[in-house]
């Protein structure tokens, strides 16, 4: 078995009480020591100024296949995601044909094991054909290797299927995966309702669209039992609820993308109707990214993901009400966090490790998020120090849609170990 | 003296001095409009395109006499007769109207921004005739005009515009015109038809009729968009021109000189009593004749100035 030894990085992992200049010893797949002057390795790779920790899981991502190849596609969003800094990503179902069976579950895993970059673990749809009307065959999706469910990209506007779905997916120990929007207050908004909307006549989704369905989302997972985990948390009021339901016992989980955490609705006026600043849900007004950058702060937020969506050029270089909703993320996600949250005092780097790593594989229910002997060798490396400007002629995605062309940075990803085989080093992706 | 953008795409970014270039540049235009040969062959080899994608007859039809009497070539592309309907992108449409040498596209637009998107694609100068819910800037422009021309200066005029203030382009340019020059704005109408944000420009914000014209110098009316009801944002067009709509009575609570505007096409009995409509304190013809003034001026400071 071929040996890797990783010397002298800053190894971080809360979770498994690591953290200092420390060697990292890998065989095959797996870690076999973390420890001082380790001797060993038929490679050897320096890390010295480079943060190594466990690799970090996107729980939320859209890899467009099979249906919307032009977009992205398995085996290049997986390469954004390693040269992203990305060891494992969650695909979410809202392919062509929906993955709401088996058979493109197993489709989209064999892609993703011939590409063989990132982990991919697929999500299987709430309803067959992401309709919100039937439950889609769950117990088989999941032995087929889904690690939740979700409708993500609509809500599940039936309170009944989202209790059904609750209910029926917790022994299957499956999180549901809820995109909160209420279709009857969202209408056809394009951005947030609030003052930039009203001064700029686009048609606005209130904030209320999204609160009132985790406040109902809760109260079913109250009801079920169920384990519930709201997808990209955008408004105070659904961290002040959600804080409040798992306070009673509720089980519940949230995610938060960097774009919600660092733009406001102010983005689409001063990049005057940008379609780039166009995502489902909306980038808020500055006193909810006030209210998410604390809850943050304070632990009330489980993970930061991507909500990675890709889209081709001409879906955005359109009319601003007919430009698709979303934005790129996973090879702007690592700097953003480094430069604007770690590096403005928002986060530290142990609590970044959790929301990336320790608990999107808690919550997920799959190995890794440690970086300890006997652990998977999956490792995301950072350079903290390096600058960077981020420009989208640079991703290695298909596409190019981020609102972040521009920002200087300073913090990147560095290397990418996934499962001991180096992905990316020095920056630079392997050969494969 | 020259504009400071190469586009007109709203006033909330146009600085004062702009405003005011156009606004006084209107004033000798008005001149041109009164002669017995109403062509100057300023903008003589000049090429103006119209782009429609909502019909228009009015806006249009402004647009190209002010660019017929300037000398300039008009175009017109009205969405039923072109390529528009056949699904090419407002981009390829632009672009290849601009490949035929064109250097203004005026375009009307049922999305908000499209013109500010258009401008940043595009060589040739953009004038917004009325992007979505957005703005309407020669609106807002020739109502300036109008009320100036009766009231002597903007500053400090109180001006209510009554009506469906959430969707008008033509309240927004002239909330942003009017607290540029130092009138005290009100607005007013149904409260599911007026963004309470408004506030934040320091714009008086009432859902009842009269109190925002008590007092009022000039009284602006929006047109009512009637298939505002089917989606339930008022109960019914009888209830509006019972509650909110403008007539003698309400009309009386304003200053007595007060000046009657609106934007047309006008919806009579509705949103305005038609009797009032046509009184001599209406200025509402006087500002279709003023549309083309306020379009003269700005054709020639954007593609005549650098020659004046
Ligand atoms: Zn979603």
């Amino acid at each position: 078995m071929s040996q890797l030894l990783i010397k002298g990085g800053h190894v971080l992992d809360p979770a498994a009480g690591v953290d200092g200049i420390l060697d990292v010893l890998v065989a095959g797949e797996r870690v076999v020591a973390v420890g001082e002057n380790l001797d060993g390795g038929d490679r050897v790779l320096e890390a010295r100024g480079k943060l190594v920790l466990p690799g970090f899981i996107d729980m939320h991502v859209h890899l467009r296949e099979p249906g919307f190849e032009y977009k992205e596609d398995v085996a290049s969003g997986g390469r954004a995601a390693v040269r992203g800094g990305f060891t494992a990503i969650c695909c979410m179902p809202n392919t062509q044909p929906v993955m709401d069976n088996r058979t493109v579950v197993e489709f989209v895993r064999g892609q993703a094991a011939r590409a063989g970059w990132a982990r991919v673990y697929p999500v299987g749809a709430i309803s067959k054909g992401l309709k919100g009307e039937e439950l889609a065959e769950i117990a088989d999706m999941r032995s087929a290797g889904i690690v939740g469910l979700s409708d993500d990209g609509k809500p599940v506007a039936s309170t009944e299927l989202m209790r059904l779905a609750l209910q029926y997916a917790a022994p299957f120990d499956l999180p549901v995966i809820s995109h909160a929007e209420d279709p009857t207050l969202s209408q056809d908004g394009v951005m947030h309702r609030g003052r930039v909307s009203s001064l700029l006549g686009l048609k606005g989704v209130p904030a209320e669209a999204e609160s009132v369905m985790v406040a109902r989302d809760l109260l079913l997972a109250g009801l079920t039992g169920g384990s519930l985990h709201i997808a990209h948390v955008s408004t105070a009021q659904s961290v002040e609820l959600i804080a409040f339901y798992r306070s009673r016992g509720v089980r519940v989980t949230c995610e938060v993308t960097p774009h919600h955490l660092l733009l406001s609705d102010q983005a689409v006026r001063d990049t005057w109707y940008d379609t780039c600043t166009k995502v489902n849900p909306p980038l808020r007004s500055p006193d909810h990214v006030d209210a998410l950058r604390r809850a943050l702060r304070e632990g009330l937020i489980d993970a930061i993901v991507t909500d990675h969506a890709p889209h081709h050029q001409d879906e955005k270089l359109v009319e601003y009400d007919y430009a698709q909703f979303g934005m790129v993320g996973l090879e702007t996600a690592v700097s953003l966090v480094a430069g604007e949250l770690v590096g403005k005092g928002v986060l530290d780097w142990p609590q970044v490790v959790a929301l990336m790593s320790t608990h999107p594989a808690r919550i997920l229910g799959v190995e890794g998020g440690r970086l300890e002997a006997g652990g998977l060798a999956d490792f995301t490396v950072i350079d903290p120090g390096q600058k960077v400007t981020v420009d989208p002629k640079d991703f290695v995605s298909k596409s190019r849609n981020t609102p972040f062309a521009g920002w200087q940075l300073t913090g990147a990803p560095w290397g990418t170990v996934v499962g001991g085989q180096v992905m990316m080093w020095e920056g630079t992706l392997t050969a494969r | 003296m020259r504009l400071a953008a190469r586009h007109i795409l709203d006033l909330e970014s146009m600085p004062v001095e702009d405003v005011r270039l156009i606004l006084d540049t209107a004033d000798s235009m008005q001149e041109i409009l009164s002669r017995e040969i109403k062509k100057v062959p300023t903008l003589r080899g000049k090429s103006v395109c119209t782009l429609f994608y909502e019909a228009s007859t009015r806006t249009r039809t402004s647009f190209e006499m002010a660019a017929k009497y300037m000398s300039a070539d008009t175009t017109s592309i009205a969405t039923a007769t072109s390529a528009i309907q056949k699904g090419e992108t407002l981009l390829d449409t632009a672009r290849t109207i601009e490949a035929m040498g064109v250097d203004m596209l005026i375009m009307r637009h049922p999305v908000s921004g499209s013109c500010h998107f258009l401008s940043r694609h595009v060589s040739a100068s953009v004038i917004n005739a009325g992007d979505g819910m957005h703005e309407h800037p020669t609106q807002g422009l020739l109502d300036l005009f109008t009320m100036e021309q009766h009231k002597g200066s903007i500053a400090g005029l109180k001006v209510a515009i009554i009506g469906d203030i959430l969707h008008s382009r033509v309240a927004r340019s002239n909330i942003w015109g009017l607290v540029k020059l130092g009138a005290e704005v009100r607005v007013a109408g149904p409260a599911t038809l007026v963004p309470p944000e408004l506030e934040h420009l320091g714009v008086k914000v009432y859902h009842r009729v009269e109190p925002a014209i008590t007092g009022a110098d000039v009284v602006n009316v929006l047109r009512l968009q009637l298939e505002r009801q089917q989606r339930g944002l008022f109960p019914s067009a009888r209830e509006y021109a019972r509650y909110f709509g403008v007539n003698r009575a309400r009309l009386g609570l304003a200053g007595t000189d007060v000046l009657l505007m609106h934007p047309g096409p006008m919806n009579r009995g509705v949103e305005i009593g038609s009797d009032i409509a046509d009184a001599p304190f209406s200025a509402i013809r006087q500002q279709v004749t003023n549309g083309v003034a306020v379009r003269m001026a700005i054709l020639y400071l954007l593609l005549g100035g650098a020659e004046a």
